[in-house]
């Protein structure tokens, strides 16, 4: 099956701060693709900050809802290190 | 309410600044300056252009604010900071304007995201930052403006201003807002002693005004104040906040030091003042040194850890295990 891919950079820009389209991002793009069986990939491609916020409003409720082991179908592509960061510490605090 | 600004007023000496002030006449604000010469912190200019924003709506005077005309040598700074055009007022000078590339942003007004989206674009090129010096500074900025903008209650959002200074070669800026305080909106969800009890917790990992469940809501978690607390003092820059009558003031780590980060602000280097006039709402103040300043990305990983640790730790504390006698 193939993953659906969400193209972070084409709904937010380059810097990855508006919590509000990351709540949008979660309940109309995130949610709904897990909920009827597919995988998701989250590309990060020529975003170059995220900030935990954004982060948080984007798979924290995700992660609560259907468990820590969601992990396994979502993946974080294209990430520059201090994407990969704020990531890191949303997926640690919410375990 | 009266405002003296005075020759000097920074982060280090600003405990000074606020205690010659009165908060308390909410109808009039009446300015005054040091004649000779004025040199002060973005911060300060934040304040008084949120304090004549918040009388302007509300007072029924006809002429609420009140300001002694500059003479300091200095004070073309404040017009082109665009203090006077916050205040209604005109400031009787005449100089010509530059473009501001390089140099500062002047007082800006930011009620929602759109337009702290935008800020956030503009203000790179307008410091003239390199994209690893912009990194930290957007995203102070981003988190502090969202904060005021979802639980500080204010009705003219947050005043921004950020100047940079060649000598020390540090961007110094400020955040305030008129709202309801850090202790009001800590409050909500936990409860608070005094404006330095909720101040504490609003910069310790994990603690959020929007509930008391661990991991925060699916929109807040409580970590914007802490990240940036440690951002400053990885970095080992001066960090202000201030809410209610209580001023905390992060200091400067020495420059030999090992820096370790610490959940409870109390255990960081710093100082506190209880007794200042009482501020409705919050004061931010950050300086950022641009030339010696952790990778960014390393620096996540130093927050990762105490940030995860902490609320792990309380996690644990809270888990409740069934008695079975």
């Amino acid at each position: 099956m193939t993953p659906q891919t969400i193209k972070i950079v084409s709904l937010v820009g380059i810097v990855a701060e508006n919590k509000d389209i990351a709540r949008t991002i979660r309940i109309d793009l995130i949610t709904p693709a897990l909920q009827q069986g597919d995988d998701v990939v989250l590309d990060f491609s020529e975003v170059t900050l995220m900030t935990q916020s954004f982060c948080h409003a984007l798979i924290s409720e995700v992660i609560r809802s259907f468990g820590i082991d969601i992990l396994e179908r979502i993946s974080f592509a294209h990430c520059t290190p201090e994407v990969r960061g704020i990531v890191e510490i949303v997926v640690d605090y919410m375990q | 309410m009266k405002i003296h600004i005075p020759n000097s007023a920074f982060l280090g000496n600003i405990n000074a600044f606020i205690k010659s002030a009165d908060f308390t006449d909410l109808a009039t604000l009446n300015i005054t300056a040091n004649e000779k010469w004025m040199s002060v912190h973005p911060v300060v200019l934040c304040m008084v252009a949120a304090l004549g924003l918040k009388i302007r709506a509300t007072s029924i005077v006809n002429q609420p604010i009140l300001c002694q005309v500059f003479t300091a040598a200095s004070k073309h700074y404040f017009q082109r900071m665009g203090m006077f055009n916050f205040l209604h007022l005109d400031s009787k000078m005449n100089i010509t304007e530059h473009e501001p590339a390089g140099r500062f942003i002047p007082l800006t007004q930011i009620t929602n995201a759109a337009e702290l989206t935008t800020f956030i674009g503009d203000m790179i090129p307008l410091l003239h930052l390199q994209e690893i010096q912009a990194q930290p500074i957007r995203y102070i900025v981003s988190e502090i403006v969202r904060n005021v903008l979802e639980h500080s209650g204010s009705t003219f959002g947050a005043i921004v201003a950020a100047q940079y200074y060649k000598k020390t070669n540090t961007i110094r800026m400020g955040i305030v807002d008129t709202g309801y305080g850090i202790n009001k909106t800590i409050s909500y969800s936990h409860q608070t002693t005094s404006d330095l009890d909720a101040i504490c917790m609003a910069l310790t990992p994990g603690i959020t005004g929007t509930t008391s469940r661990e991991g925060g809501t699916d929109y807040n978690a409580g970590a914007g104040l802490f990240f940036t607390k440690s951002i400053s003092k990885i970095n080992k820059d001066l960090f202000v906040i201030y809410s209610g009558n209580t001023l905390y003031k992060l200091l400067r780590e020495k420059e030999s030091a090992t820096v370790v980060l610490k959940s409870n602000p109390l255990d960081d280097r710093h100082t506190v003042d209880t007794d200042l006039p009482y501020w409705q709402g919050t004061v931010i103040g950050i300086d950022i040194k641009l030339d010696e300043h952790e990778e960014f990305s390393k620096l996540l990983q130093y927050i990762r850890e105490i940030y995860t640790t902490t609320v792990r730790e309380r996690k644990s504390r809270q888990y409740k295990k069934a008695k079975f006698i």
